[in-house]
């Protein structure tokens, strides 16, 4: 079986074709990919116009790396929702339109909630993938989000952020230190000369048992640390606020993973979404995981951003349990509890 | 400052809130709230009070990821725009957002500034800043109809 995925939530144009729902034959995002220098400049971001010059030839660059032809498709997944409604729908209506003119069944899927299944594609056949139940961890620029999967296509949210998405801090925070875009990875990386102690961040836990998260509490610190020196800031101390900015986000991140685990019974936690690509986070979880006697699957980083492979994950599974969406689907930019 | 303009001087997020939502009670529909300020002065907190009078019971979280929160459930839409990520006026029209803007409804938006040519048109303008200690100064500035561009 053969899916094809298209993804057009966001700032990227991605495609996939993924066999059985679980190999990668292809994953081509725009921004990420050398098909933007072919098809002239950076795609700027939400223009919905762009994915109408991307979607194209990044949905044919998917098929030419896996080798395959769109007869060779067996059904086809696009992103429904969430997101801003004008990229939505040039994937959306792309899709349709390919569904009906070649007799393709489609799946409609909720771009955050396919996020973790990226945990089921696999390098090799003895690859090990999550059982259900299992808990995600969802962080990215958008979204910061606890999830209980007890199927594919079954989940239910347990918290999520009530202001700032973690990814969003840490892109807003990178600004106030006059650091660079995406500030995720430039953090990431000087953090790691900085002291995580240096510099006071309380941790927003609202209370002992909350699964949901608060972000802004923790950007507004990093500003007053920031407005606390009088002249420009030294190397030093733009180090030590991105380590102990980026302590206090992965503490609380880790000590909500872990307690959703033990709401729930479960002992496999998977993370997705692009703060999953931190390193410290990734370090830290792992550490986490193996004290609370957890199984932790982090997919590999191109599969933790924006991709459409995890998109046909989930089609492939909806498409299995006879869930074909009909040609009037719909974008759906706010998706209840996402 | 301006003839029409109001200022006020919060000490907590809480106050920031409150005075969001008394400033949401004297909005109809059609009207336009454009909040200028940097990083961490409040504008979200501004929403979220708004939304105590015009979405009772809603969770406000930033739209960072989609531009837009759409918030139906009161008398009048609600619309919570964030246009953080946007680098240019060409950009709001390419992301639909005009429809919102001038639609049905009370509309909020985050980071006006970004948008050439959109606070003239705005019946209401609020600017944040820093005032030491963790204070803030907010300048509210009511425009008539006729103010308007």
């Amino acid at each position: 079986m053969l899916t094809l995925g298209i993804e057009t939530s966001c700032d990227d144009t991605a495609a996939s074709v993924v066999r059985d729902g679980s190999y990668a034959l292809s994953s081509v995002v725009s921004s990420q990919d050398d098909i933007h220098s072919k098809y002239g400049g950076i795609v700027p971001e939400l223009a919905s116009r762009r994915h109408i010059e991307m979607i194209i030839p990044v949905v044919d660059e998917a098929l030419i790396r896996a080798g395959v032809a769109l007869s060779d498709i067996d059904g086809l997944a696009v992103t429904e929702g969430p997101g801003l409604v004008g990229s939505i729908l040039v994937g959306l209506n792309f899709a349709k339109s390919v569904a009906y003119a070649a007799k393709k069944p489609l799946a409609g899927v909720n771009h955050i909630a396919a996020h973790p299944l990226a945990a089921f594609l696999k390098e090799t056949p003895e690859a090990d993938v999550p059982d259900f139940p299992f808990v995600a961890l969802i962080a990215s620029g958008g979204h910061t989000t606890l999830v209980r999967y007890d199927g594919f296509a079954d989940y239910a949210i347990l918290g999520s952020t009530l202001d700032d998405a973690a990814g969003e801090a840490f892109d807003k925070v990178a600004k106030l230190l006059g650091l660079g875009f995406p500030g995720g990875a430039i953090i990431d990386g000087l953090a790691k000369a900085g002291d995580p102690r240096a510099f006071d961040f309380t941790r927003p836990y609202m209370g002992k048992t909350s699964l949901d998260f608060s972000f802004s509490g923790i950007k507004t610190a990093a500003l007053e640390h920031v407005r606390a020196f009088k002249e420009e800031l030294t190397p030093d101390a733009v180090s030590g606020i991105a380590a102990s900015f980026q302590e206090a986000v992965v503490d609380v991140l880790v000590v909500k993973a872990i307690r959703a685990l033990e709401r729930t019974g479960s002992n496999r936690l998977v993370v997705a979404g692009g703060v999953a690509c931190n390193s410290r986070l990734r370090l830290r979880l792992q550490e986490a995981a193996t004290e609370a006697d957890a199984r932790l699957f982090m997919p590999a980083p191109r599969y933790c951003s924006d991709n459409a492979a995890m998109i046909a994950v989930m089609g492939f599974n909806q498409l299995q349990k006879g869930a074909s969406a009909s040609l009037d689907l719909n974008a759906r930019p706010t998706w209840e509890g996402f | 400052m301006n003839a029409n303009a109001a200022q006020y001087s919060s000490d907590s997020v809480a106050h920031t809130e409150r005075i969001g939502e008394e400033l949401a009670r004297g909005l109809k529909s059609g009207e336009c709230v454009c909040l200028i300020g940097e990083l961490g002065a409040g504008k979200t907190s501004f929403v979220r009070g708004m939304a105590r009078t015009l979405a009772p019971g809603t969770k406000v979280k930033s739209p960072s990821f989609t531009l837009l929160n759409v918030y139906e459930d009161g008398s009048i839409p609600f619309y919570h725009i964030d246009l953080y990520r946007l680098a240019g006026a060409v950009e709001l029209e390419a992301a639909g957002l005009e429809d919102y803007i001038y639609g049905k409804g009370v509309c909020v938006i985050e980071w006006a500034d970004r948008a050439a040519g959109l606070i003239p048109s705005c019946s209401v303008v609020v600017r944040f800043s820093h005032a030491g200690q963790g204070r803030r100064l907010l300048i509210v500035e009511r425009r008539g109809a006729d103010e308007r561009v």
